[in-house]
C-alpha cells in the first residue's frame, strides 16, 4: 500500500522560517533542538501510552470479558478481573502497566498464557532485521534510480520510471506480495519459499532466504518514494545558480553532479527516507502477515483477532514510540544536512 | 492557487459558490484529457461498472457449492472453483461493491472530520487552534493501519465500525492540509469584509471559506480514497472485514492463497481488480492535482522541497 507517508511537516518544531532574522543563536542549536524534539516525544508517547490504556482497558468490554467471552459467570468475571488488577483505580492499574512494560514484568497474555515480553521480544528482533535490510537496499535502490531519471530527464528512462512508479505507488502491499509470490514461489517459477518458515528460536538473519520476499515486497513499496523524491530534487538543484556557475567555471559534469547537485538535493531526500522508514512501522504489519513471518505485525494482527489486550498495548506502543523517535531523527539530521539551515539558526 | 474571487465585498455568498462548482468540474474534465487521466479514469471507471453490475451478471450465488473443489478454469466455470466448490467468477463478481461502498463513506466521513477540523483551527484559532493541532499530532504519531487495527480492537471488526476507524485515520492528514490552505484564505480581503459586516464565523467558515478551499479538497479526496481502498482491501485481507461466505476482494485473496498451487485464478482475478481499481483512481487523481495545483510535482513532493530544499524565489 502505498501508504504515501504524508509528509509529517517537520517545520512545525524545526527551525523559524529563514526569512526572520534570528534574534538571538543559540550556542549549540542542535543540542537544543533534539533535547526539545526528545521531549516533545516523550511527551506525546506518554499521552499515547495513557490513550492506549484507557482505551483498551475501559471501553466496551474490558480485557477480563474479552478473555472470558460474553457468557462468563459474574463470579469468574470477578475472579479474573481480581487477578489481573481491574478492580484497582485507574491511576493504580496504568501506574503498574506502566513500570510493567519498562521493566519488562508485564503480566501474560491472554491467549497463549506466555508473558507478553517474552511473546513479543523475539519477534520485535525479526521484525528489526526486516525494516533495517528494506530501509537500506529500498534508499540505495531509490536514490540511484532517482538521480538516473534527474540526469537523463525527460529521457526514455525517466518517462518510464515515472510511470512504473505512480503504478507501484498505487499498490496495495499484499497484492504486490501476493504478486511475487505468484511469479517467485508456487506458479510461475518455484524459487523462493512462499511463507517464511522460521522456527521459534532462531532469527530472521539466520535464515536469509526466508527474508527475500518481505524484503522485496517492501523495497518495491518504498522505493518509488525515494526516487521520486530524489529526482525532484535533483532537478531542482540542477537547474540552481550554484549549478550553472559551476559548469560556466568548466568544472567537469561528473563532479558537478558529486559535489554540487547531490550535497544540495540530499536533506529532503533524507526527510523521505525517514518517512519511509514511518511507512515501514505500519507497511510490516501487512506484509508480516502474508509471509507469515514471525516478527510484531502478525503478532499485532494476531492479538486484534483474539483481542489479547496486553499484546495489542505492548505492540502498538512500540511501533509508535518507534514512529515517533524516526520523526525526531528525520527532521534532525535533514535539519543537519541543510547547509544554510544551520546558518540561518 | 490564484483565488478567482468576486472583487465587490458586499457581493452575494452564491456567485462564489457557483464559480468555485464550475471551476472543480472543470478541473475534472481538464484532467480527464491528460493522457494520464484519461487511462486512469478509465481503468477506474471499468472496475467500478464490473463492481457495481457485477453481482447481477454473477451465474451462480456466493455460497452455492456447484462443483468439485478447486477445478481448474473450464467453460463451465470460467475461473475455476475454490476449496470449497463454490464458482471463483460469481464470488469475485459479487465481491467488489462492498469494498467500494466502505471506501467512498470512510473518505466521506475522513475529509468532513479532517476539513471541518482544520478550516476551526486555522479560522478560530487560539485554544481551538492548540487543542485540534496537539490532537492532530497525538494521532500522527500512530501509523495508519495500527491505529486503524487499535480502532478495530477497542470497536469490534464490524463493517460500519470499520469503515468508521478508517475514515477516522484519514481526519488528521486531511486536517493539516486543509488548515494550512485554510490560513490562506482567511487572509483574503473578501473575509476581513463579510466579518466587518458582522458575519457569524461558522457562517463565515461554511460560506466564505469552504467554497474556496474546492482544491485542496478535491487533491484530498483523491489522495484519501485511494488509500482507503487501499486499507479497507487490507483490513479485509488480514480478516477484518464481512462474515463468511460473503466476500470482498481482500478476503477472497487470503481465503484462497492457501491454495496457490491448484488454482491461482481465485487469488488473481481479485488481486488483479484491485490493482486496477486503485491504479486508475491514483493516477487519475495524480492528474487533478497536476491540473489543479499546476505543478509538475505531487503535492507532498512540492510541500517537502519547500520545507527543506533549495527554494527559488517564486
Amino acid at each position: 500500500m502505498a501508504v504515501a507517508p504524508a509528509p509529517v511537516p517537520a517545520g512545525q518544531h524545526a527551525a523559524p522560517p529563514q526569512a526572520q532574522p534570528a534574534p538571538r543563536r543559540a550556542e549549540h542549536p542542535f543540542r537544543d533542538l533534539l533535547i526539545r524534539r526528545l521531549a516533545i516525544g516523550i511527551l506525546t508517547l506518554f499521552v499515547i501510552a495513557i490513550l492506549v490504556f484507557l482505551a483498551t482497558e475501559v471501553l466496551p468490554g474490558n480485557a477480563a470479558r474479552a478473555a472470558l467471552g460474553r457468557n462468563a459467570t459474574p463470579a469468574a468475571l470477578h475472579a479474573l478481573e481480581h487477578q489481573l488488577g481491574l478492580d484497582r483505580s485507574l491511576a493504580s492499574q496504568f501506574w503498574s502497566w506502566l513500570s510493567g512494560i519498562l521493566t519488562g514484568h508485564l503480566g501474560a497474555s491472554l491467549a497463549n498464557g506466555q508473558p507478553v515480553w517474552a511473546f513479543i521480544w523475539p519477534r520485535l528482533i525479526n521484525s528489526l532485521v526486516l525494516v533495517a535490510v528494506t530501509g537500506i537496499i529500498g534508499s540505495v535502490v531509490g536514490i540511484l534510480l532517482g538521480a538516473t531519471a534527474a540526469l537523463r530527464r525527460d529521457g526514455r528512462f525517466d518517462q518510464v520510471s515515472s510511470v512504473i512508479a505512480l503504478a507501484v505507488t498505487s499498490l496495495p502491499e499484499f497484492v504486490i506480495a501476493i504478486s511475487l509470490v505468484i511469479l517467485l514461489a508456487t506458479t510461475v517459477f518455484h524459487v523462493l519459499p512462499a511463507i517464511a518458515l522460521i522456527p521459534p528460536g532462531t532469527y530472521a538473519w539466520q535464515e536469509p532466504k526466508q527474508l527475500i520476499l518481505p524484503v522485496v515486497t517492501l523495497a518495491l513499496v518504498i522505493i518509488p518514494y525515494i526516487m521520486r523524491m530524489t529526482r525532484a530534487a535533483m532537478i531542482e538543484a540542477l537547474e540552481s545558480d550554484y549549478v550553472e556557475m559551476a559548469r560556466l567555471k568548466g568544472v567537469p559534469e561528473r563532479e558537478v553532479v558529486l559535489r554540487h547537485a547531490l550535497p544540495n538535493a540530499i536533506a529532503p531526500v533524507i526527510q523521505v527516507i525517514g518517512l519511509n522508514f514511518l511507512y515501514l512501522a505500519g507497511g510490516i504489519v501487512v506484509v508480516e502477515y502474508v509471509f507469515n513471518f514471525p516478527g510484531i505485525g502478525t503478532g499485532l494482527v494476531s492479538a486484534v483477532t483474539t483481542r489479547d489486550i496486553p499484546v495489542i498495548q505492548l505492540i502498538v506502543l512500540i511501533l509508535t514510540g518507534f514512529y515517533i523517535l524516526m520523526n525526531i531523527l528525520t527532521d534532525v539530521i535533514a535539519l543537519a544536512a541543510t547547509p544554510r539551515r544551520r546558518i540561518a539558526r | 492557487m490564484a483565488a478567482v474571487v468576486p472583487g465587490n465585498a458586499a457581493a452575494p455568498a452564491v456567485p462564489a459558490v457557483r464559480t468555485r462548482r464550475r471551476e472543480w468540474l472543470a478541473a475534472l474534465a481538464t484532467a480527464a484529457r491528460t493522457p494520464r487521466g484519461a487511462i486512469g479514469l478509465t481503468l477506474a471507471g471499468l472496475i467500478i461498472a464490473v463492481a457495481v453490475i457485477g453481482p447481477y451478471l454473477a451465474p451462480h450465488g456466493i455460497a452455492e457449492i456447484v462443483g468439485p473443489d478447486l477445478a481448474k478454469p473450464s467453460a463451465h466455470f470460467p475461473l475455476g472453483t475454490d476449496y470449497l466448490g463454490r464458482d471463483v467468477l460469481s464470488r469475485v463478481l459479487a465481491g467488489g461493491w462492498v469494498l467500494l461502498l466502505m471506501a467512498a463513506s470512510a473518505t466521506a466521513i475522513g475529509v468532513s472530520l479532517g476539513a471541518t477540523a482544520g478550516i476551526s483551527a486555522a479560522y478560530l484559532r487560539g485554544v481551538a487552534d492548540g487543542a485540534i493541532m496537539r490532537t492532530v499530532d497525538v494521532i500522527l504519531a500512530f501509523p495508519q493501519l495500527v491505529f486503524a487495527l487499535l480502532l478495530l480492537s477497542i470497536l469490534g471488526p464490524r463493517l460500519w465500525l470499520i469503515t468508521l476507524a478508517v475514515g477516522i485515520t484519514h481526519a488528521p492528514q486531511v486536517g493539516r492540509v486543509i488548515r494550512a490552505a485554510t490560513l490562506d484564505v482567511s487572509e483574503q480581503d473578501y473575509v476581513k469584509a463579510v466579518e466587518l459586516q458582522g458575519m457569524r464565523p461558522a457562517k463565515v467558515m461554511a460560506k466564505e471559506i469552504l467554497p474556496n478551499l474546492v482544491t485542496p479538497l478535491m487533491v484530498e479526496i483523491g489522495l484519501r480514497l485511494t488509500y482507503s481502498i487501499i486499507i479497507i482491501a487490507g483490513l479485509a485481507f488480514l480478516g477484518f472485514g464481512q462474515n463468511p461466505p460473503a466476500a470482498s476482494w481482500g478476503e477472497l485473496i487470503n481465503d484462497n492463497r492457501a491454495y496457490l498451487a491448484v488454482n491461482p485464478w481465485a487469488v488473481i482475478a481479485p488481486a488483479v481488480l484491485i490493482a486496477l481499481l486503485t491504479i486508475g483512481v491514483n493516477t487519475y487523481s495524480d492528474a487533478i492535482a497536476r491540473v489543479a495545483i499546476g505543478v509538475d510535482r505531487r503535492p507532498e513532493e512540492a510541500a517537502l522541497l519547500d520545507d527543506l530544499g533549495p527554494r527559488e524565489a517564486a
